[in-house]
């Protein structure tokens, strides 16, 4: 797998945002219409956090995703990645903070933001009563795409993530690896910027995710963004170029893959920054023989 | 073991109790209201000792047997049996099987309906006052009634749900028992049509119920008082062979739930049907309103509206003819336009998480409304006129037809726009997409009966206009209030719909990730 290659700044046919919007306004929220990622960060996170009850879920992160990185989002269970993840693509309000998208305020212009992301949440269900087909053609409808442009990327979907046998049956009879490859299909349905991708592997057979792989890679060198979270820490090395620790709700550490190993395995480094690991054999009882 | 149960079942209703305040509240007012109600069954269960033992002993069963019914049929409608010992959440424990529907059966009790269903049972006694055989007879059989509503309940929940089965099967199956029970009362009525007056069929009907599982644990003090032993011995025997019978479907079906989880046959299909998608036009109204539409038939949830709706128009056509007046027929269309319209006040609650890709996209919330409205009208409207042209054919009064159209219409547009507004500002406990459509979570019952009848009354405030109208028209049989109330219903309930769509769009707009936030918990 290559490494830290540098992105290019030429936008490839997919993921080329603003082309197909009907809403001409979209532009002049960008600060810098049509210019592709170099400019500025692709997700800026200043400040954010959010509280459930007495609990801080998120306690103020600051993060900037690199415009063309392949960003991991790695963090111990209830560390607030969803939490983060769902502020930053407008699923849920923030009590504090703010949050940039190619340099759109998520939070001021909703409709805009949204137009430049595709998300894949973990832990929703779809409208799972659709046929797969029918449910990608809903979404890249909602996003206000024309009835041509969505057959044609439906077709193209459905053949790139390897589902066009079962795009004529409801996405309540599929396999969880195949539920996560047609959500993974709605959120590129129209050709997004930034790509946020809330645990995108998870029961996805070795097959499928070496596939999505290579497909979230293809995504980046032509320009677009991609932020997954994962538990895999093998995985977030080998695939992203920059990784961001994250803590009780904060980022404990930040950078290319590269800077935040220092030399070691990302899990040594990863538990070393978290703790919480025990050298234990377990209870008596426990042990069988 | 039973024991743990037992103690695991009190410790998850203290903690509903600690989780949410209001749940404790309705929990409380729950106890009150059965409290109440079996304060007033020992009051006429000692007066009904007054009386003689076969009028003790025909109320009795026809009480008894109601409340075996009403246990079978309560789970598959709302609230009922507590299901937090559901076996599918008990399957990776070592527990007997034997111990497991011990365990469930007296759990069950315990919860306020259990607990109200046995004092009630053992405070019928209190009817044998003057027969002392009968009060030590009537305790045993009030535990044996007790027992068969519990064991009941929990077979049927168990073949209802079947974990077993197939998707397709356990979504239907709650529609499939609804259906004869609906009818239950003409069914009733016409096999004891021909038995004379109500005053001799109840007796008539009692005695044919105690010799069903029904009623035979509920006969047997009767028949105990009255000294015909063994007519009683006989009926105790077929109480017991009833609870043996049930425990033992029970189990069997326990058995296969246990070690079959749900699965799914799901089929390969071609792609390159889109269905509804190619109805409407190809924008984010469009193709909510396709979406929706599908969801009112692949949705069991949604498809048991409509099962209702000729439901309704049976039961009112049938009592119309029982009492031969044509007045519930003529009401019949304003009711279905009204729960119709009405329906899409729990759509956003329906969608649950998958919300999450409206909010995602960034569809505006006018148009997320508008779909919504466009899929239940699409059909709704033909409907309503429909059917609204049929009730006036059958009351042979073509002379009403304006201003019928005008009530059934105007109730429809203007629910239209209420539910609009409600679905975007209230999240509801709902059936989660794939359980049974007619399992409600704790607690649901009445906040959403509340909000339906928030929204019943205010389509009926909003709505007076035609109402008037149609009124006027039919007691002064003029023609021109009616083609009046059917002008004033187009053009009013045509406002309130835009109105409903552009206040629920803007309230989406402004509160959609707090609605999410609620969908998530």
């Amino acid at each position: 797998m290559s490494m830290g290659d540098t992105p290019s700044n030429s936008h490839a046919p997919e993921p080329s945002p603003g082309t197909t919007h009907p809403a001409a306004d979209v532009q002049h929220a960008l600060p810098e219409p049509g210019t592709g990622g170099q400019a500025g960060p692709a997700l800026s996170l200043r400040g954010l956090a959010k509280s459930f009850g007495a609990k801080a879920a998120v306690a103020g992160i600051d993060l900037d995703v690199p415009a063309g990185s392949f960003y991991g989002l790695v963090g111990p269970n209830g560390a607030g990645k969803t939490t983060t993840l769902s502020m930053a693509t407008g699923l849920l309000r923030p009590d504090a903070g703010e949050v940039r998208i190619h340099g759109v305020d998520v939070w001021e212009h909703l409709v805009e933001a949204k137009r430049l992301v595709g998300v894949l949440s973990d832990g929703v269900k779809l409208f799972d009563r659709l046929t797969g087909e029918q449910l990608v053609t809903y979404a890249g409808l909602l996003c206000g795409l024309d009835r041509p442009t969505v057959d044609e990327r439906v077709r193209d979907l459905l053949a790139l993530l390897d589902l066009e046998g079962a795009g004529g049956t409801l996405v309540v009879d599929y396999s969880a690896g195949m539920t996560k490859k047609i959500a993974l299909a709605c959120a590129l349905v129209h050709a997004p910027r930034l790509l946020v991708l809330d645990e995108p592997f998870e029961s996805v057979d070795p097959v499928s995710a070496a596939n999505i792989r290579d497909i979230l890679a293809g995504y980046v060198r032509s320009g677009g963004t991609v932020i997954v979270s994962s538990h895999s820490m093998d995985l977030v090395q080998r695939m992203c170029d920059h990784v961001a620790v994250i803590a009780n709700g904060r980022v404990v550490a930040a950078g290319t893959v590269d800077e935040v190993r220092a030399g070691s395995t990302l899990e040594d480094r990863f538990v070393e920054l978290v703790g919480g690991r025990r050298h234990a054999e377990g209870p008596e009882w426990l042990r069988s023989s | 073991m039973v024991a743990i149960l037992v103690r695991l079942r009190l410790l998850v209703l203290w903690n509903t109790l600690k989780r949410s305040p209001w749940q404790a509240v309705w929990i409380v007012l729950g106890t009150l209201y059965a409290l109440g109600l079996i304060g007033l069954a020992l009051v006429g269960l000692v007066v009904l000792g007054f009386t003689s033992p076969e009028v003790a002993r025909t109320a009795l069963i026809l009480a008894g047997s109601a409340l075996i019914l009403g246990w079978i049929v309560v789970p598959l409608l709302t609230v009922g049996v507590d299901q937090t010992l559901e076996p599918a959440k008990l399957v990776t424990f070592p527990i007997p099987l034997r111990t497991l529907i011990l365990g469930l059966t007296v759990s069950g009790i315990i919860g306020i309906p259990g607990a109200a269903t046995l004092l009630a049972a053992l405070g019928s006694a209190a009817a044998w006052w003057r027969h002392p055989a009968a009060v030590l007879a009537s305790i045993v059989c009030a535990v044996l009634g007790v027992i068969t509503c519990i064991v009941a309940s929990r077979t049927v929940t168990t073949l209802g749900t079947g974990l077993g089965a197939g998707r397709r099967y356990r979504e239907i199956s709650g529609i499939i028992v609804m259906i004869p029970l609906m009818l239950l009362g003409p069914i009733i009525v016409s096999v004891t049509a021909g038995l004379g007056d109500i005053a001799s069929v109840l007796p008539r009907l009692a005695d044919a119920l105690s010799w069903t599982p029904l009623g035979a644990a509920w006969a047997v003090p009767g028949d105990i008082a009255v000294g015909n032993w063994l007519v009683a011995t006989a009926k105790l025997l077929i109480a017991l062979a009833t609870i043996a019978v049930l425990v033992l479907i029970w189990a069997s079906s326990l058995r296969a739930a246990l070690v079959s989880p749900p699965s799914d046959s799901s089929r390969a299909r071609r792609s390159g049907k889109l269905g509804f998608f190619t109805l409407y036009p190809a924008s984010p109204t469009g193709a909510v309103a396709a979406r929706a539409l599908t969801y009112w038939i692949r949705d069991p949830r949604y498809a048991r509206q409509l099962i209702v709706i000729p439901l309704v128009v049976v039961l009112m056509i049938f009592y119309s003819n029982l009492n031969n007046s044509s007045g519930l027929v003529s009401i019949a269309p304003a009711l279905i336009a009204l729960v119709l319209s009405i329906s899409i006040y729990t759509d956003v609650s329906y969608d649950g998480t998958a919300f999450a890709m409206h909010l995602a996209s960034g569809v505006s919330g006018v148009a997320d409304r508008a779909g919504r409205v466009l899929a239940i009208a699409t059909f709704a409207v033909p409907l309503i006129v429909l059917v609204t042209v049929a009730s006036v054919w059958v009351s042979e009064a073509w002379r009403m037809l304006p201003a019928m159209l005008g009530l059934s219409l105007g109730v429809l547009l203007t629910g239209f726009g209420v539910a609009s507004v409600t679905s975007a500002t209230v999240v509801f406990p709902v059936p989660q997409a794939g359980d049974n459509p007619f399992k409600s979570p704790p607690g649901a019952a009445v906040p959403s009966l509340l909000a339906s009848f928030g929204s019943w009354v205010v389509i009926g405030i909003l709505a007076l206009p035609e109402l008037t109208l149609t009124i006027v028209s039919a007691v002064t049989g003029q023609m021109l209030y009616g083609w009046l109330s059917l002008a004033t219903a187009v053009v009013l309930g045509t406002l309130f719909l835009v109105l409903g769509v552009r206040i629920g769009g803007r309230t989406l707009d402004r509160r959609g990730p707090e609605l999410l936030a609620r969908l998530r918990s």
